[in-house]
């Protein structure tokens, strides 16, 4: 590998000074993707035809990236890794990806995920199993695990992602890498393909900071076609990160971060929460004021229900258009509906059945006002909470999860109700449609675990520079698994 | 009948068709022969594509809203309803239900019904998308998805009419509304009118303000003309009057029917009991906005007078019957040009007659809207005033009329250039009676003012030399006076 575990700033000046070629990083991007999809499995297609692109002052121009394959990609297949659209290859670009193309950035391939994004495993698309590249008998986590994957490897600099749960930030943490999802409505929703609208965000996950936020100041922008878009044109992510944190504060949960919360905890655990605290004394030593907050373990324990609950009744409703009649695979049958019912048995894993019936059953006129009002109305509290830490705070900090990715096998996986929230919780990101960034902050068993920071809507040049600062203090930055690890 | 009353209330659905696009998606809002052409990827139901409010079609709802005397929303919500059916590709239709408050909730409407004010209550009014239009022909159907997306209003009225006539004088009058407002052609052979129409019928003694007596309701769909409306309800009132007759309506059980012109009957299609849950919730696509006092003051200011008060105005300042003010405000345009006649200080009365006669005449003879018709109001008063004058005999009058149209020029041109201007002068007059009268001087002196028979001849001869430029009534009178002179 001689260029692509680089970081998008050096490529630029290599590029600009003729030292390499646009389409030289494009061969050495399809070779290493070819590698990688023997080991791991991690795209869907691998665009082998993709063509250079002219080199300009635009950091991306020339350089590859690639695409969640939920995202619109016109003329080539788009399949949200599910059966349903195993064959859909649309007709228009999802905005994002136009203005990535406006960029000069050249997509190379289309990556795996969990079926529609409904899933956090990376274990559900259509084309089998995404591997971890650090250990391919563990998960990569979801949704985005052949983005994340293929960023961990070294295939490219960056890889788009969507997240309506944790599906960047979760897999960003299990690979070591970066991932960001900006403030809602930064990223026009246009043409991806959606899961719950209201939590559904774009966002990107890198090897670094920096180049998180050159490839969203790329993404970025207001459009006509999607209503929860606003402007943005006078934030300059990458512009704005200077490493001065001096005098910013953060918060971390009590509940969540004590170890002494936790009845049994087994090694993994105890490892990761001390890492934190580590990670937080890291902070510290910038100058940032780091204090313990506590909250309602009750209103904490809720948020995973109110999850389901919303993120299902969206799907089910959003995922109706899926009938294969317009689009798709045309299922068998006499009349329209069973052809749809064909289409649909045939077309979805299990695991997205269960949430439409979650989604509907909610829905239902008689249990609405139970569930899917009740499930608003606590997501408002917990926005409404989470706000309150952001008058106090510059940003909330979390470790990522309970450790470090899981076996595939399920052989070490930790069953525990006790830490629900501990892996659930950067949900509230979406809730509040917060901007929020995983960053790798050490290693647990050889494999690498995370930190994440949130923070306030439209504050997202803060919460990246919070992260620019403290990813400057850790050896972990630009890490490609199978490379060199600083444990 | 007389034994029950009927309790009808209507959903009315208007198409909106003067918006330029659909509700939520770019598509053009306009008829197309060629199917399918009018559509976007939304329309489609593609994946990842998202709905865009349309503004325009907002205000137009607020503007009925206003009109209807709703109350408004602080904020705009719009809703999913979720059904599955090949006219909807999403697989939900784009809508707003009574929770959170609709475009418009609780109003009142009057309206005129064989010349009395009838008032009704409106529950709420609404926009959403219209659905795509299906043929269902021998063994297969057709789907036309430009229908697909067409902004749509439905109005909910409560059960407060009590006759089909009553039923059918509120859809006219929403009919003009919408056609006032210019918010729809409300053209119901066009299909942009359908109603569904709910029919119950109760004892004439018991209270109606109280529902447990409102009876049984029964739901018609799928009315989409004015006399199916009139017609399903009189049938629907004979039918359950039956039914209460032969003991039989206590065992109908609340149900929606559908309307069958051919037969001319309503037909059972589903109890209520197995209604469809539409899993209603906000569209998580469309953010709520703001209505604000200054844009639906904007509204409100921009809404014209409409045709119940213009023709109340007509009846009650112009003093013009009740029959002549109702033609002039049938067309939101022809009444315009009316007013704008009154504005100019043309004769009132005459100017009505005017439009109510030959201007009416000539447009429906020419298949022409009064918006491009080339005698302006302007033009109409000179014309009125040309006649009022005596420059010209209302006989020729319409013959001027005519000649401006067909030759696209003013009254007073075409009185010029056909040198129609009668003479009014009396010393030009006087000229040529003298002559008249010396050339005819023997008959002149057997004038007798007791027998004036032989007059009519003189000024016969008169009319004759002047080539029927003299005005008659001057000539009579100096005819009179001279030959009165000459024989006493």
């Amino acid at each position: 590998m001689k260029w692509m575990n680089k970081s998008i700033e050096e490529l630029h000046d290599l590029l600009v000074d003729k030292k390499v070629t646009s389409k030289e990083l494009i061969e050495e991007s399809l070779k290493l993707s070819h590698e990688l999809q023997d080991k791991c499995n991690a795209f869907v297609t691998i665009l082998d035809d993709a063509k250079e692109t002219e080199v300009t002052d635009n950091l991306l121009s020339g350089i590859p990236y690639g695409l969640k394959d939920n995202y619109s990609t016109k003329g080539i297949l788009s399949t949200g890794s599910s059966n349903t659209l195993k064959d859909y290859v649309p007709f228009f670009d999802a905005t994002a990806v136009s203005n990535l193309k406006a960029a000069g950035a050249v997509c190379v391939n289309k990556t795996v995920m969990d079926e529609f994004g409904m899933g956090g495993t990376g274990t559900t698309g259509h084309t089998g199993i995404v591997r971890n590249p650090w250990d391919q008998t563990r998960m990569c986590a979801g949704s985005s695990a052949g983005s994340a994957a293929a960023v961990a490897y070294g295939v490219y600099p960056c890889a788009t992602g969507s997240d309506t749960g944790d599906s960047i930030r979760k897999p960003a943490a299990y690979c070591g890498i970066v991932g960001y999802k900006p403030t809602y409505g930064m990223i026009s929703r246009y043409g991806l393909f959606p899961f719950a609208s209201s939590l559904d965000h774009c966002g990107v996950l890198t090897r670094n900071v920096k180049d998180a936020a050159i490839v969203v100041d790329n993404m970025k922008g207001i459009d006509k076609n999607d209503m929860t878009t606003w402007d943005s044109s006078n934030i300059n992510l990458y512009g704005s990160l200077n490493g001065e944190v001096k005098g910013k504060k953060l918060c971390y949960i009590k509940e969540i971060c004590d170890i002494d919360n936790y009845e049994n905890p087994n090694e993994e655990l105890k490892q990761h929460l001390s890492n934190f605290m580590k990670t937080i004394e890291k902070a510290k030593e910038l100058g940032i004021e780091v204090v313990e907050e506590s909250i309602d373990q009750t209103l904490l324990n809720a948020l995973a229900a109110v999850y389901v609950v919303i993120s299902c009744a969206e799907a089910t409703s959003n995922m109706s258009n899926l009938t294969g009649i317009i689009f798709g695979p045309r299922g068998e049958g006499d009349n329209y509906i069973d052809m749809m019912k064909d289409h649909r048995t045939k077309g979805f894993s299990p695991l997205i059945k269960r949430r439409f019936v979650i989604g509907s059953y909610v829905l239902q006129s008689e249990n609405q006002e139970r569930y899917f009002r009740n499930a608003q109305r606590v997501r408002r509290l917990l926005v409404d909470k989470w706000k309150e830490l952001f008058k106090k705070y510059d940003a909330v900090i979390l470790p990522v999860g309970s450790g470090p990715a899981k076996k595939l096998d399920g052989s070490k996986d930790i069953l525990s109700k006790e830490t629900k929230v501990l892996e659930e919780h950067l949900q509230i990101g979406n809730f509040g449609g917060f901007p929020s960034i995983t960053i790798p902050n050490g290693f647990i068993d050889g494999m690498p675990v995370a930190c994440n920071i949130t923070g306030n809507c439209y504050d997202d040049s803060n919460v990246l520079n919070i992260a620019y600062a403290l990813e400057s203090t850790m050896p972990y930055k630009n890490q490609i698994a199978g490379g060199e690890k600083n444990e | 009948m007389s034994k029950y009353k009927a309790l009808i209330g209507l959903e009315m659905h208007c198409e909106i068709s003067e918006t330029n696009t659909k509700a939520f998606s770019s598509a053009a809002n306009a008829y197309s022969s060629l199917p399918n052409s009018n559509i976007r990827p939304l329309d489609m139901g593609f994946p990842g594509t998202l709905p865009v409010v349309n503004k325009e079609a907002v205000k137009m709802a607020l503007m009925t809203s206003i009109v209807l005397n709703c109350s408004q929303p602080k904020y705009m919500y719009f809703e999913r309803k979720n059904y599955y059916y090949p006219d909807m590709p999403k697989n939900y239709q784009i809508t707003q239900e009574t929770k959170p408050i609709p475009v418009g909730i609780y109003g009142k409407v009057t309206f005129e019904c064989n010349g009395e004010d009838k008032t009704i209550r409106i529950n709420n009014i609404h926009l959403e998308e219209d659905a795509a239009s299906l043929d269902h022909l021998f063994d297969t159907s057709v789907i036309n998805y430009n229908r697909a997306g067409v902004p749509l209003l439905e109005l909910v009225t409560e059960p407060d009419f009590h006759s089909a006539e009553e039923a059918v004088a509120f859809l006219e009058h929403m009919r003009s509304v919408y056609r006032y407002l210019d918010i729809s052609e409300a053209d119901s052979k066009k299909g942009q009118v359908r109603c569904d129409v709910n029919v119950s019928i109760m004892d004439e003694d018991l209270d109606e303000n109280d529902p447990n007596n409102w009876g049984t309701k029964i739901e018609i769909k799928n009315v989409n003309s004015f006399g199916g409306v009139k017609d399903a309800i009189n049938y629907e009132i004979k039918r359950q009057t039956k039914l209460k007759e032969t003991n039989k309506y206590d065992e109908m059980e609340q149900q929606t029917r559908r309307w069958d012109e051919e037969t001319g009957t309503t037909i059972y299609m589903r109890s209520k009991v197995n209604a469809i849950d539409y899993k209603y919730f906000v569209d998580p696509n469309i953010p709520k906005f703001k209505i604000t006092d200054e844009w639906l003051e904007e509204i409100r200011k921009s809404i014209p007078m409409l045709a119940y008060d213009r023709k109340k105005k007509y009846i009650e300042e112009y003093n013009l019957s009740s029959y002549d003010a109702g033609i002039l405000v049938k067309e939101k345009a022809i009444s315009d040009y009316f007013e704008e006649c009154v504005k100019i200080k043309t004769d009132i009365k005459q100017a009505a007659n005017w439009i109510n006669g030959m201007i009416l005449s000539y447009l429906n003879a020419n298949e022409m809207s009064i918006k491009d018709f080339f005698m302006t109001p302007e033009m109409l008063k000179e014309l009125i005033e040309l006649i009022d004058s005596k420059a010209i005999s209302s006989k020729q009058g319409k013959d001027v009329f005519a000649k401006c149209l067909s030759d696209q020029k003013t009254p007073k041109q075409v009185v010029k250039d056909e040198g129609m201007m009668q003479i009014t002068d009396e010393a030009a007059i006087m000229e040529i009676i003298k002559e008249v009268i010396d050339e005819n001087m023997d008959q002149a002196k057997t004038y007798n003012p007791q027998y004036p028979k032989i007059l009519d001849y003189f000024i016969g001869q008169v009319m004759k030399k002047s080539r029927g430029k003299a005005n008659p009534a001057v000539a009579n009178k100096l005819m009179k006076e001279e030959l009165e002179k000459l024989v006493s």
